[in-house]
């Protein structure tokens, strides 16, 4: 399946901002825990991008991913 | 089903004893209910009956909850069946292979352990996936007297049981916060196949000097299931006459 940097960036943002941050808080250098994302948020994302573009996401993943910009470079490259 | 989502809920080892009450009185309740079965058809067929004929919703699957697979399978299969989520997860299957500890085989140690708390395990991990997108959920694990206070015998059982309120424990620290709870059910004696072969003089040893029934089981459950027990998680409810009193 093939999807573009942005379709996931707006999916991930969307996503996120669901959480509680604010949109204009979303930035690709934003860190999770300046935008308050914990763990768990994590997981839920992770689902979202599995049902959304099959990308399974594990545990060792999440951990390493520190910024909304780094999240979204994961999964647009294994979705490719 | 007011104030609750659109939800199934679905119970494990639900064909017969403390299982085929719970599915019942969840249905009462108002859930569609998935009864899930390892080997008794006729058994899960009787109770998918019943709860029909008293105007609920049911549906029986088949899986053997040690497999692997086994809760993609039944997570799935209800929730294509009844068009909903699964928001209550019932952890109910449960095997015993009892013996000393110094003649306990591997097998029976393997054996119990998979199907009484890795089953659980992945139902649990699968179930989670739902709940935390409906911010609402219903876990309830059937632990035992046993994995509260020891009984010779059963090291297996009693590993499987106390490991039960343990992940049930961490379950509700993990979610809570998504609106989901987890809790478990320690029955002691209860009237069912499983303990027809119990001596009946220890019954002294069971403050109530009775055995207690599947549906006394069951409604427990049903009231962690509910909407009032919203705020009740990581609980150990003994149903068990004050045996481990």
């Amino acid at each position: 399946m093939s999807v573009t940097t942005e379709q996931v960036e707006t999916r991930v943002v969307e996503t996120l901002a669901s959480f509680g941050p604010d949109v204009s808080q979303i930035t690709r250098d934003a860190t999770f825990e300046e935008l308050d994302i914990d763990s768990l948020d994590l997981v839920e994302l992770a689902q979202v991008v599995e049902d959304d573009y099959s990308v399974i996401l594990k545990g060792e993943d999440m951990k390493e991913l520190k910024t909304v910009g780094q999240a979204i470079d994961l999964i647009v490259s294994r979705a490719e | 089903m007011a104030e609750r989502p659109d939800a199934c809920a679905l119970v494990t080892g639900a064909s017969r004893g403390i299982g085929a009450a719970t599915a019942k009185s969840l249905a009462r309740d108002g859930w569609p209910v998935a009864v899930n079965y390892r080997s008794d058809a006729d058994g899960a067929a009787a109770v998918v009956a019943e709860i029909e004929a008293s105007g609920g919703r049911a549906v029986a699957l088949g899986a053997d909850v040690a497999s692997p697979e086994a809760a993609d399978e039944l997570l799935t299969g209800a929730e294509s069946h009844f068009g909903v989520p699964v928001l209550a997860l019932v952890n109910n299957a449960g095997i015993a292979a009892d013996n000393l500890i110094s003649m306990l085989g591997d097998e029976e140690w393997q054996r119990v352990i998979d199907t009484n708390l890795t089953g659980a395990f992945r139902l649990t991990r699968r179930a989670l996936k739902s709940m935390l997108r409906a911010r609402f959920g219903r876990i309830v694990n059937i632990s035992s007297v046993v994995g509260l206070r020891a009984n010779p015998g059963q090291a297996n059982y009693a590993a499987a049981k106390a490991g039960l309120i343990a992940m049930t424990k961490t379950v509700t620290v993990e979610v809570a916060r998504r609106g989901i709870t987890a809790n478990a059910v320690a029955p002691g004696w209860i009237d069912t196949d499983m303990t027809a072969d119990v001596e009946s003089e220890l019954l002294s040893h069971v403050p109530a000097r009775r055995a207690g029934t599947p549906e006394e089981v069951a409604a427990c459950v049903s009231f962690l299931a509910s909407d009032a027990a919203a705020y009740v998680n990581g609980a150990v409810l003994a149903v068990d006459g004050g045996l481990a009193a």
